[in-house]
């Protein structure tokens, strides 16, 4: 699976938001989820999609290895991370997340609840497209 | 406590100070939240009789036990205080993304009272809470000032902002919020205003915590997933609620030249496929919501495009039909004009088109108005409502609302100031429609729709017929508002048929309270109750004769289109009243008995209302 968004089909109503933080942490708390959506109002008036296509930069600049991948996604391991945040910063889509309760960040595990709910279909699997 | 964040927030302004304190677990389990916290914290909070415009009145702003979750619809906030327009039990329900980050930020209700010596602005993040000088911001748009604040604390803030006319202390300023999302009705924006608050801005961190994790995750899911199986749910989004334009024409029920008719013969320009095939940009939706009725689009009237959310429905009936605006584009022009003043569009469509037959008649001389206006001229509609929000001229005057500026004026103008205990109508001219008309009649804020959108019935069962009207508008005063109690939006009920039910199911999953819908039903007939003691407490003389609505829809036969003729006379209003007051407990004079307020937990509201019934 490769998630991927249609931006223009979004209207920001953070459904995916929503499922992901509750689906990964059960937490009803978009802060704790691992995309992100982003309105440039009011001119133009659109909204943006960040999503995480587990393109590996994450785990190629952790300097302790807690990032590894598995069948094409990238997880942190919790363990092994130092919390020096060189993944945030490498991250092109600014998709790998830290939030004040977690010591480690997280991100995308390609669980796919957010195509699921999304109302728009403007997530998708650009495998299946 | 599940489903809540768990605090309050009071600000006190005169003093620069804020304190939190815990939620009472009575106080949820009674009120449940939202709306049932404002009638609550209103009622215990301000005292008997004091202006709108003090420090002593407050503002509350509540999310409910459903606000932020895992569900459709889970992004609606109350704006409440007494009200500067009627007086009386003033709120207003905004959608948005602005309850849920509230919740986030730790709170269930923020609660200001006092005045600040200079404009502020309210930063709330998380546990940290700071009033900021809001000089930069002060007499700016209400969307420009929300950009501004984006840029300058950050774009995750979610922020509601007061225009110029909220400012000016407008009776009928809105909060905005979103770059369209508004808190319109009852003024709440011009006591802001007058406490010198330019804007909340809210960012939160926290999770909400639930009983049963598990139970809400799967039932959101299934909650979501029904939606999406319902035919309506492809329908009803292109076009949102300004899909309903149409209809209500159809049915006679189209506010057009000031309510003068009931059709308006160009609304197919203005109607919802009007909207998306002209002017649309793209949908914008409230938080958590799957069927997305905001509409954003994009018109151009001089030197640039302007951008606004809309128009919806109710600002197509009221800056479109009621003051004869032909074409989507003005309507959206006007109603951008009205959202970056900061003035509610239903009544400030409704002041605007009452200025307009004011000065047909005479009644307004363009010495007075300061130039020549006109029905259907958007040239005269900005200007009015510019000189509104800046209090300028003539708009100082109409800046007070229809129901003060006609007993100012005269001229016979009271009998078309289309108001109810001085609130604006809102998007449905109800003389072919009896339990319409009734809803408007008894809603608690005025005359708004919103409580009991009881047209559908009236031309689903027969609209000559008076049975059973009262049992109908009563149930759905109950319901409707219920959502305003629990944080959610309606309309996913109301437009694509999603089962009450669910609300029930999930409620215990997010409170661990087994309430039924029986029991929710009967706390949203506890807050009608007390916002109807609130009314009798602040309002002297309170009772029947202010739920009259103007001459014009008693005496008056509809001139044109499909309810042609007809009009409901006093007396058959009284038999609608009648039946209604009997079958809520109340007496004839529409006061709550001793018993009923007994009978709902309310006893402490008796002495309030003791006077009234003596008299």
């Amino acid at each position: 699976m490769k998630l991927a968004a249609r931006h223009e089909r979004c209207s920001g109503c953070r459904v995916c938001q929503l499922v992901c933080a509750m689906h990964n942490f059960l937490e009803n708390n978009p802060g704790k989820s691992r995309l992100k959506i982003s309105g440039e109002f009011p001119v133009p008036g659109r909204y943006h999609v960040a999503v995480c296509d587990q393109c590996g930069a994450c785990a190629a600049v952790c300097p302790t290895g807690a990032i590894v991948e598995d069948d094409g996604i990238a997880q942190v391991v919790e363990k092994d991370c130092i919390g020096c945040l060189a993944c945030v910063e490498a991250c092109p889509s600014g998709v790998m997340m830290v939030h004040p309760s977690r010591e480690a960040p997280f991100k995308c595990n390609n669980c796919g609840k957010c195509i699921e709910l999304c109302p728009r279909e403007a997530l998708y699997d650009e495998e299946k497209a | 406590m599940n489903g809540y964040a768990g605090k309050i927030l009071r600000i006190d302004l005169t003093s620069g100070k804020t304190a939190t304190e815990p939620l009472r677990p009575e106080l949820a389990r009674d009120y449940l939240g939202g709306r049932g916290f404002a009638a609550k914290t209103l009622f215990e909070e301000v005292p008997k009789g004091v202006e709108p415009f003090s420090a002593e009145n407050i503002v509350v702003i509540a999310a409910g036990p459903l606000s932020g979750l895992f569900l459709p619809g889970s992004g609606k906030v109350t704006f409440a205080t007494k009200s500067p327009a009627t007086g009386g039990y003033g709120d207003s329900n905004m959608g948005g993304h602005f309850a849920p980050e509230i919740k986030y930020a730790g709170y269930d209700m923020i609660v200001i009272k006092g005045q600040a010596t200079e404009p502020v602005v309210i930063v709330i993040d998380d546990d940290k809470v700071s009033l900021v000088s809001a000089a930069k911001y002060w007499g700016k748009g209400a969307l420009e000032s929300e950009a501004m604040l984006k840029h300058d604390l950050g774009e995750e803030f979610q922020i509601a902002t007061i225009g110029p006319a909220g400012e000016n202390l407008v009776k009928f300023a809105c909060v905005s919020h979103d770059f369209g999302r508004q808190s319109g009705r009852t003024g709440v924006a011009a006591v802001l205003g007058w406490k010198r608050v330019k804007a909340i801005a809210v960012r939160g961190s926290q999770t909400v915590p639930v009983a049963d994790p598990q139970g809400v995750l799967r039932k959101g899911e299934e909650m979501y997933k029904i939606c999406f199986s319902k035919p309506g749910f492809k329908e009803w989004t292109p076009e949102g609620t300004a899909g309903v334009t149409d209809w209500v024409n159809e049915v006679g029920a189209f506010p057009t030249k000031n309510f003068e008719t009931t059709y308006f013969e160009h609304h197919g320009n203005i109607n919802g496929r009007a909207l998306r095939e002209r002017i649309l940009v793209t949908d914008k939706g409230c938080f958590g919501c799957p069927i997305p009725c905001g509409k954003y689009s994009r018109v151009s009237f001089g030197s640039k495009p302007t951008h606004v959310e809309g128009p919806e429905y109710e600002t197509i009936a009221l800056l479109g039909g009621n003051c004869l605006l032909d074409s989507i584009e003005k309507v959206a022009y006007a109603n951008y004009v009205c959202d970056e003043l900061g003035l509610d569009t239903i009544s400030g469509g409704n002041v605007a088109a009452f200025a307009l037959e004011c000065f047909e008649k005479g009644i307004l001389t363009e010495k007075q108005v300061g130039r020549k206006v006109s029905f259907g001229d958007l040239d005269s509609v900005v200007y009015l409502l510019e000189k509104i929000a800046r209090r300028e001229g003539v708009g100082d005057l109409l800046a007070e609302g229809v129901k003060t500026a006609s007993e100012k004026l005269g001229g016979g103008s009271q009998r078309f100031a289309i108001q109810v205990k001085g609130l604006e109508w809102s998007g449905y001219e109800s003389r072919y429609s009896p339990s319409m008309m009734l809803s408007y009649m008894t809603c608690d804020v005025g005359a708004h729709h919103n409580r009991s959108w009881a047209i559908t019935h009236d031309v689903a069962v027969g609209r000559e017929s008076l049975e059973g009207k009262a049992d109908k508008v009563i149930e759905l005063q109950h319901i409707r508002p219920l959502f305003d109690a629990l944080g959610i939006c309606r309309l996913q009920w109301v437009e694509i048929g999603f089962e009450l039910n669910h609300y029930e199911e999930i409620f215990p999953l997010v409170t661990g309270l087994n309430y039924s819908w029986q029991d929710l039903l009967q706390i949203s007939e506890r807050i009608w109750n007390l916002t109807r003691a609130f009314w009798v407490r602040e309002v002297p003389g309170f009772g029947r004769t202010m739920e009259y609505p103007p001459a014009r829809f008693m005496e008056d036969p509809i001139p044109t289109g499909p309810a042609k003729g007809k009009y409901l006379p006093k007396e058959t209003l009284d038999i609608l009243l009648d039946d209604y007051y009997a079958k809520r407990g109340w007496d004839k004079n529409g006061i709550p008995t001793p018993e009923k307020l007994k009978e709902l937990g309310l006893a402490f509201a008796i002495c309030a209302v003791s006077a009234a019934h003596q008299g």
